[in-house]
């Protein structure tokens, strides 16, 4: 007993500052009902920010705007020239080039796989909407390699500027794109251009990174031996450097070309025209499932084809590949008689120029109406369980249990003995993980049923910012302690704290889900070659698809609301987390499992004292990764009616409010920091 | 000791120095130029030395100087940091020295401006580096014919002339393979035909063979050898493997910390290692297969009686076979036969067992 009392005692001396923290917390609670700035974050303290960013920027409009209208003029005159050529030309001839280009990249599988996807675009009747965003993408993608390499090979050559691009470059994939599509809206006006332009900024970081990469790696010895054979500078990065970095430019091509468009389809949003976003997102609109799935189908064949052709052109490029097409001459040559040769075909037959009526064939009424019988039918369950994941997890996360315990929802009244109960039984968690040594534990505990009580918009934000900092400071001393306060205040005097507060309920639900599901699905993973087998594409998948995508099936069965918008998150941030679990759990070294073995472990054993300490840093890496996506994901999901700072920008993008937008885009792009840095001391403290 | 490494560079090294290396000196850091300029010049070596790493600097070569003559193979020999590639980047001006001179035929290539460097580099010189540097999207043919291709000669022309330089190194047939397709050997073998082909006068080795296995390295020193007696290039050659350097030196230049230790010819590095730190290297070295007849001889023993003769090039290994229970002493005679000197069993034992008293004899 006495020793008991002695290790408590001495768990409390270890956790004073958290012991403080939770008074003060307790003190407050108890003061809300008189003082409600406690919770709320009073609105005389806040600074207006977002103000000053519209004064700067209508400053810097009034001056430069005619400079970038012209060049919004130049880029619109480039891509109405691309839509006519694209839109004009021969169904035939477009697909046969496609075909030929995938087949010089890699060979008769993929050149049926385009043939295949192609044919899909044309019968489902999309042709002209899939030109039209095609154009974009190919206005859009030689902008932003170029625009990439540029930056890359600058941060290749100096020291200094790579000091400068890196950050910015780890900035601009934190920020939500739409947060910087507003500036560009307000400086390009309206259009087809805006998206153009902001796909070419938010496609280029991967092409700046892998070009560093590339110029990076070349061996020493080779850019001595081209000095030594007497290469003049130029003729050394022409000859030298830029073949033996062209592979790896090819993967920043292929991941450029993926980020490019996503972001077109993205910006639909802001103003489609009879792109293949638009479409999708307007049926969306009119609750026209069948229409949106079809031509969301549209988008996936798109993206395969894209990705799969790009990385084929970087796969040929090992010096073990298989497979090296035709001489290019030989390659251009052939393209040019097959086009000349299908023009005149079309000539002769109008069905070859555009693609009949008679044989444009789209299920999407039928599927409308199997989706209407299938949720007459089954309408009841889906909302049973709509239902009980809302009342039961994202309602007690978002609003506390303690007002989300009513009759309404749960059947009961949450009574003051019950509550009592509650705390009762916390304080008791508490106090025992604190007599047998494991403080951290016991606070983690007690934190976690207070959050559970209270939700996470009935914290007193004076709270929420002491332990973030205490946290941080912990974890990673006062460096990390300032960032996470500095960025905790930037939420708060900018009067987006509610908001982020939803944010964070809904993203926290979320990466939870993730990780348990994701958790389970890479442990089954690691464990069988069938159940990787079976994963992988899937996971593949997820990852290609435009981010937009996933939102069709959700919306779907469960209409407009935060459970869709949860599904949808989940569905994109659970890769990661199922990916690095099942790396981590495949690469514990097999000799620790050989000696886990011989020692005697069960297999229950083993996975729990070897593989999973083992693995456990590469897991947590996922687990990063995962709330990053969760929060990337937010923004869009917030298309389906979500509230938070995904739902401030996107009011923002609607009023042109550029001051809004940033600061709550950056208030988004700080959380994923905080995350991100709280994380990533944690695995260095392993 | 200074006098015998003379003599040795008279007797090797007949001709005018093709290369001079004057007082090279090589300091990274922040701010090399600021720590070895003001007094920096009057201070003796060792001030210079200590005064350099006060200051945080590093010394990659300290007040290296050397000779080589034309067509001679110079090695450069250390352990791994020593500075061997330092002081060989400095020739090339792959690495800008800190300090010093390098003339080559009596002109100072520090001077070069980046035209006349390239220039250089397209003409004068050649390099083999240890991990190949070939380019991986090139075939053979092609790389080899890369330096020619810098100097813009005809397509033609620069294949015909790779091809034949890809004959001489013993690749014919492989003219269209790509580098990942080749063996080490093989892929080194483009690497020394690519340094021959714009018929450089120097010609630089960074440890060529040191990634090759063992069978295969010894294999490609005895081309090397055949190589150079065709070619007649002036070579540095840069290596970490005493015996190699035993096996392809006209003279042998031992550095340490970025100083040179000592420069002699092998016998003269095996029978009188300047310190601690050679002899070192001496440890196991099999003497018999080194040393020649003429570096353990004394003068002629005049006695009016027949002995068996052995040329002065000899290596002991062969001539210690002449002696048997009747043999005194073994006569060492020149190319012409003239009698030169004498073997005496004694000498040749103390040789062969690091004993410094031979010279005494
Ligand atoms: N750019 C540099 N900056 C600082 N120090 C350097 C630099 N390059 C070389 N050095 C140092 O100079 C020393 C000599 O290097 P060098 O490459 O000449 O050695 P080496 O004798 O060729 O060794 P090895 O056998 O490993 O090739 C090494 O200690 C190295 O760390
Ligand atoms: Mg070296």
């Amino acid at each position: 007993m006495n020793r008991t009392a002695k290790r408590t005692l001495r768990s409390a001396r270890l956790a004073w500052p958290w012991l403080v923290l939770i008074i003060i917390s307790a003190i407050l609670i108890l003061l809300r009902d008189s003082y409600p700035q406690i919770i709320a974050y009073p609105d005389g303290l806040t600074l207006p920010l977002a103000d000053w960013v519209n004064v700067g920027a209508d400053w810097f409009i009034a001056h430069a705007q005619s400079f970038f209208r012209a060049l919004a003029e130049g880029l619109g005159f480039a891509f109405i020239l691309v839509q006519n050529i694209l839109t004009g030309l021969p169904w035939l001839t477009l697909a046969l080039i496609v075909a030929l280009v995938a087949w010089q990249g890699g060979g008769n599988r993929l050149a049926a796989l385009s043939v295949a996807g192609l044919l899909y675009v044309l019968i489902s009747g999309y042709w002209v909407q899939t030109m039209n965003t095609l154009s974009l993408v190919v206005v859009a993608l030689p902008l932003a390699v170029i625009l990439g390499f540029a930056f890359g090979y600058l941060g290749y050559r100096s020291k200094a500027a790579r000091k400068i691009i890196m950050p910015v470059l780890d900035l601009m994939q934190t920020i939500p794109a739409f947060a910087y599509l507003i500036p560009i809206l307000l400086l390009f006006g309206f259009g087809p251009v805006v998206g153009l332009v902001a796909s070419v900024i938010f496609a280029a970081p991967p092409m700046v990174r892998n070009t560093v990469l590339g110029f990076q790696s070349i061996p020493p010895a080779i850019l001595e031996s081209a000095r030594m054979s007497g290469c003049t500078g130029w003729q050394r990065f022409l000859w030298a450097e830029l073949p033996t970095a062209w592979r790896q430019m090819l993967i920043g091509i292929n991941q450029t070309t993926m980020a490019t468009l996503s972001m077109i389809i993205i910006a639909a949003i802001i103003g489609g025209f009879e792109d293949i976003g638009w479409e999708v997102l307007s049926s969306m609109r009119k609750a026209q499932f069948g229409q949106s799935l079809m031509s969301g189908l549209v988008i996936v064949v798109l993206a395969i084809l894209l990705d799969r052709i790009t990385s084929a052109y970087a796969a040929r490029q090992l010096p073990t590949a298989s497979f090296a097409g035709l001489p290019t001459l030989h390659f251009f040559g052939l393209i040019v008689v097959v086009t000349g040769l299908s023009i005149a075909a079309s000539y002769v037959i109008p069905g070859l120029w555009r693609w009949p009526e008679w044989a444009v064939w789209s299920p999407a009424q039928d599927i409308n109406k199997w989706t209407e019988t299938f949720l007459i039918r089954y309408g009841s369950a889906m909302d049973t369980l709509k239902n009980t994941a809302t009342y039961f997890v994202l309602l007690p996360v978002k609003i506390g249990l303690e007002k989300a315990i009513v009759p309404f929802t749960w059947g009961v009244t949450f009574v003051p003995a019950a509550k009592t109960a509650y705390w009762a039984i916390a304080t008791l968690f508490c106090l025992v993980a604190f007599a047998l040594g494991a403080w951290r534990l016991g606070i983690a505990l007690i934190i976690g049923l207070a959050f559970l009580y209270f939700g996470a918009t009935g914290l007193p934000w004076v709270s929420v910012l002491g332990f973030a900092m205490l946290l941080a400071y912990q974890l990673g001393g006062w460096r990390l302690a300032a960032f996470v306060g500095g960025s905790t205040a930037y939420l708060l005097v900018n009067g987006i704290w509610q908001q982020a507060m939803l944010s964070v309920y809904l993203c926290s639900v979320a990466v939870l889900i993730c990780i348990v599901f994701g958790g389970l699905l890479g442990i089954w993973g690691a464990s069988s070659k069938w159940a990787s087998n079976v994963i992988r594409p899937i996971n593949d998948m997820l990852q290609t698809l435009p981010q937009f995508v996933l939102l069709i099936p959700a919306l779907m069965l469960f209409q407009v609301g935060e459970f869709t918008a949860l599904l949808a998150i989940v569905a994109y941030a659970i890769v990661p987390m199922v990916r690095y679990t099942e790396f981590g759990l495949r690469s514990v070294s097999p000799t620790l499992i050989d000696a886990g073995i011989s020692s005697g472990c069960s297999p229950w054993q083993l996975f729990w004292q070897v593989r999973l300490p083992q693995a456990l840093p590469q897991i947590l890496i996922g687990m990063n990764q995962t709330v990053l996506y969760a929060l990337g994901m937010l923004v869009i999901a917030a298309l389906v009616g979500t509230t938070g700072l995904g739902q401030l920008i996107f009011l923002a993008l609607g009023r042109a409010d550029a001051g809004a937008g940033l600061v709550a885009g950056l208030g988004m792009a700080l959380l994923a920091m905080t995350v991100d840095r709280i994380l990533q001391a944690v695995v260095r403290r392993m | 000791m200074p006098e015998s490494s003379n003599a040795a560079a008279a007797k090797v090294a007949p001709k005018k120095a093709k290369l001079s290396v004057r007082n090279l000196w090589k300091v990274y850091g922040t701010d090399p130029e600021g720590v070895t300029s003001g007094g920096f010049a009057e201070m003796p070596l060792e001030r210079k030395l200590s005064h350099v790493r006060d200051a945080d600097h590093f010394v990659a070569a300290a007040d290296v100087s050397f000779d080589v003559a034309e067509g001679e193979i110079f090695v450069i020999m250390g352990l791994s940091g020593s500075g061997k590639s330092t002081v060989l980047r400095c020739l090339s001006r792959l690495v800008e020295p800190t300090k010093g001179e390098v003339f080559l035929d009596g002109e100072d290539l520090l001077k070069a401006n980046p035209r006349g460097l390239i220039e250089l580099r397209r003409h004068k010189m050649g390099m083999v580096f240890q991990d190949f540097g070939l380019l991986p999207h090139l075939d053979v043919v092609q790389n080899v014919a890369f330096p020619l291709k810098a100097q813009r000669r005809p397509r033609e022309e620069r294949r015909a002339l790779a091809r034949e330089m890809i004959e001489l190194v013993g690749l014919k047939g492989k003219e269209s393979s790509y580098p990942h397709e080749l063996s080490g050997g093989q892929q080194q073998r483009v690497g020394i035909a690519r340094s021959l082909a714009a018929n450089p006068e120097l010609w630089f080795l960074d440890e060529p063979f040191s990634a090759l296995d063992p069978l295969i390295r010894s294999q490609m020193q005895d081309e090397f050898l055949r190589l150079q007696k065709q070619l007649l290039k002036t070579i540095i050659f840069v290596t970490h493997d005493f015996l190699e350097a035993l096996k392809l030196a006209d003279r042998i230049c031992i550095m340490k910390d970025g100083q040179i230790v000592q420069i002699g010819t092998p016998a003269e590095i095996v029978l009188h290692p300047a310190d601690a730190y050679v002899r070192e290297f001496i440890g196991d070295v099999p003497l018999a297969n080194v040393l020649a007849a003429e570096d353990v001889m004394a003068p002629a023993h005049e006695d009016g009686k027949d002995h068996p003769q052995v040329q002065r090039r000899t290596i002991l290994d062969e001539a210690i076979k002449l002696f048997d229970d009747n043999t005194v002493t073994v006569d060492v005679v020149d190319d012409d036969g003239h009698v030169v000197g004498a073997l005496h069993p004694l000498a040749v034992i103390r040789a062969l067992y690091h004993d410094d008293i031979v010279a005494d004899i």
